[in-house]
């Protein structure tokens, strides 16, 4: 009887421990994040809000797939009037672009900085606001002692803070509740008709707090996010290539 | 309340200047010249010049005749006034009003100021002693009138207080010059025997329009308080202006913040009685060694929010360099706009763009970063990728048009297309392959083109081809070729990336 007894507070605490770090139970979550099988992974099967997410990408090719996966993924965040605040010091994202991911561009705003640290800081000072939906921020590096510093600004004010890292020297441990890699994968021709088809990405998750890691394959299709069964998990690099109509 | 000023007569201010930067020249006859048709003329002198009998305006032969010894430099008019100006700030602190009479005074409007000091008495004579530490030989006078002001200051020996409606009385003994009249005028009251303002101040003034004319009148008008004198302040006086005088100089931050939240607190009791918010704001301190030393702010949205406004202030508080203590602080809502509070219930948690805790937001980040730092974008009718979106400061502002569906656009787009190496086939093909960064990516599939003709009204030069394209990787790129292909220049570009 005690071992079960001992289960039983194990879990509540658990739970607990998944409050505190942003993670909710569906039931609280007012709205997902439109990711349909990847929320599996995570805690509770639900994307956390107020919680800081990294992405890593290399090259600009990946950079722009990145981007779009994040503009799928914002588009079911902000579906309410939310607003979001886009902090670089050298973007390149072009805000009409936006438009094509069911966003309305109108509701972001642009800090363009000159200095990394400043990005840091007003990253910060922008997760503090109740007001805003999410905050992406795009930086190179980022310590342990920053990402943590994030993470408690949002703790407080339930942002959901997005670091986008491109070229990222060195990856080291942060605080952040996931790691995310995205890469792009040949479009799907629509009903087989020639030209480029919707966009489809790799989509890796590498790491997760509490969380099962995986790689899905998904397919941005009339406004929402589609997951694309047949390359899973298991699924290699080489993938065949599809031919050109 | 009735009106009380000050006038403060500088009696050797040039060449109190000098003697300030060379102190040997304190002791000895001093004049300035100044070149006037073709002669030397003395345009100011010092008191050991004046003791040996010199005036201004003596040619300056005659004044070297008459006191072989005298040291002469030349007037430097333009630095004399501007140095007049700085002092003029400078008393800023006895009064918010503080305005330029000609080359060596001043004048106050002192109304409700002297209760600061404990009497009239006392304020003047701080005054004096303050600006006699300074290095400058002064005299001054309170009265109703600044023309009664004037006329005591320099024709009454002591100068003084003249207490409130005493001074048609202070005026009767002194001499007709002591109305700011024209050298003329004086000349033919003293040639017509009247040599105090007392012989002539109860004629009828039909008489004395008729022979002194109309300025004669005005003089006396304003002087005597029949007539208001306009008073050009050297630093206009805002409407909504709060100032703390310190007992001791402040010189630490903590002593700042406190300074700033009182005045703050004060301001904006007053912005929410009169339903204002405040647009920019400037806090101003006055240094003992006479610096002024100030911050700024400015919000996106009318606020009288204390909490809010002390945190735009905090971060630039570390700018302000007290060196030896701020004196007095003075804060300014330099733009003022109406803000009603009902409004404000409604914007607290409207959420999105016209939540006030965004605009704070946003008016902590433009404090530290800039404003020019700060963009959003709504979309702009041109079919242009550069200038399909326009940046807009406001953030309640909604878009005049829709952004377009229609078309697809690259997430990136590089702020300026870079040349890449292409083979296409002719004539409007999609390119086959093209290389970038030294890479090879052969083209897979493709859609376009799509054109876009330059707005000859804004920009002249060739059209884009754009083309979508994929590479074998799976990697998406919008190309475009500039100009036709019959003609020789065409080159091709890459311009962006796509999801």
């Amino acid at each position: 009887m005690i071992p079960l007894k001992k289960i039983d507070i194990f879990n509540r605490l658990q739970s607990e421990i998944l409050k505190l770090q942003g993670f909710k139970s569906a039931s609280q979550m007012a709205l997902g994040a439109g990711l349909g099988v990847i929320e599996k992974a995570f805690p509770n099967a639900t994307f956390p809000l107020g919680a800081i997410h990294e992405f890593i990408s290399q090259e600009s090719e990946d950079v722009a797939a990145t981007r779009g996966f994040l503009a799928g993924l914002l588009s079911s965040l902000m579906r309410n009037d939310g607003t979001a605040i886009w902090i670089s010091s050298q973007r390149t994202i072009f805000p009409p672009a936006l438009k094509n991911f069911g966003l309305s561009p109108d509701r972001f705003l642009f800090l363009d900085l000159s200095k990394e640290r400043d990005v840091l800081w007003a990253m910060e000072e922008a997760l503090k606001c109740a007001a805003l939906t999410t905050v992406i921020g795009e930086m190179r590096e980022i310590s342990f002692t920053a990402s943590r510093r994030l993470q408690l600004a949002v703790e407080q004010s339930k942002v959901t803070g997005f670091i986008l890292r491109n070229n990222a020297a060195r990856l080291g441990t942060t605080a952040c509740v996931s790691r995310w890699k995205v890469s792009s994968l040949p479009s799907e021709a629509v009903d087989g008709l020639p030209g480029i088809g919707f966009p489809q990405w790799r989509v890796e998750l590498q790491r997760v707090r509490n969380g099962q890691p995986g790689v899905w394959n998904l397919q941005w299709r009339k406004n929402c996010l589609v997951h694309i069964s047949g390359y899973d998990q298991a699924s290699s690099i080489a993938y065949p290539a599809k031919q050109a109509g | 309340m009735d009106k009380r000023f000050v006038s403060i007569w500088f009696r050797y201010f040039a060449t109190d200047w000098f003697s300030l930067r060379q102190p040997e020249l304190k002791k000895r006859p001093l004049v300035l010249r100044m070149p006037s048709h073709g002669r030397m003329i003395v345009t100011a002198i010092n008191a050991e010049a004046e003791r040996n009998g010199l005036k201004r305006g003596m040619v300056l032969a005659d004044a070297r005749a008459l006191v072989p010894a005298l040291e002469v430099l030349d007037d430097e008019p333009d630095k004399i006034s501007r140095v007049l100006t700085k002092l003029g700030e400078w008393c800023i602190r006895f009064t918010p009003f503080v305005a330029i009479d000609s080359t060596d005074g001043l004048f106050f409007d002192a109304t409700g100021c002297a209760h600061l000091w404990g009497s009239e008495e006392k304020y003047l004579s701080d005054i004096i002693q303050k600006i006699m530490v300074r290095g400058y030989s002064v005299r001054a006078a309170m009265a109703d009138t600044p023309g009664a002001a004037w006329a005591i200051a320099r024709y009454e020996k002591k100068g003084g207080v003249i207490s409130p409606g005493k001074h048609i009385d202070a005026l009767l003994p002194l001499p007709p010059q002591a109305l700011r009249l024209e050298q003329e005028t004086v000349e033919r009251l003293h040639k017509l025997g009247l040599h105090q303002i007392k012989q002539f101040i109860r004629l009828p003034r039909t008489a004395m329009r008729k022979r002194f004319g109309p300025p004669f009148l005005q003089q006396l008008d304003k002087a005597i308080g029949q007539e208001m004198e306009m008073l050009e302040p050297i630093q206009p006086v805002e409407p909504y202006q709060e100032r703390l005088p310190c007992l001791e100089p402040i010189v630490t931050s903590v002593g700042i913040e406190m300074a700033l939240k009182q005045l703050l607190e004060k301001l904006c009791l007053r912005l929410q009685q009169e339903q204002k918010g405040l647009r920019t704001a400037v806090l101003k301190g006055y240094r003992v060694d006479g610096k002024l030393e100030c911050i700024s702010i400015a919000t996106s949205r009318p606020s009288h929010h204390v909490p809010h406004l002390f945190k735009l202030f905090e971060i630039k508080i570390s700018s302000i360099e007290p060196a030896l203590g701020i004196e007095l602080f003075v804060l300014e809502a330099t733009k003022v706009e109406d803000h009603l509070s009902q409004q404000e219930k409604m914007w607290e948690a409207a959420g999105g763009l016209e939540d006030l805790r965004l605009s704070e937001l946003v008016d902590r980040l433009a404090n530290k970063i800039g404003a020019d730092r700060i963009h959003r974008y709504l979309p702009a009718e041109h079919h242009w990728p550069e200038r399909s979106y326009q940046s807009t400061d406001s953030l309640q502002k909604k878009p005049d048009a829709d952004w377009r569906t229609d078309v697809i656009r690259p997430v990136q787009l590089l702020a300026s297309p870079l040349r890449i190496e292409v083979t296409a086939p002719i004539p409007d093909y999609p390119p086959l392959l093209f290389r970038h960064n030294g890479k090879v990516h052969s083209i897979v599939k493709a859609d376009g083109p799509e054109r876009i003709e330059q707005e000859w009204w804004l920009q002249q030069g060739q059209h884009r081809d754009y083309y979508r394209v994929e590479d074998e990787e799976g990697h998406r790129y919008w190309l475009f070729r500039l100009g036709h292909y019959h003609e020789e220049t065409y080159t091709w570009f890459l311009h962006g990336y796509f999801a």
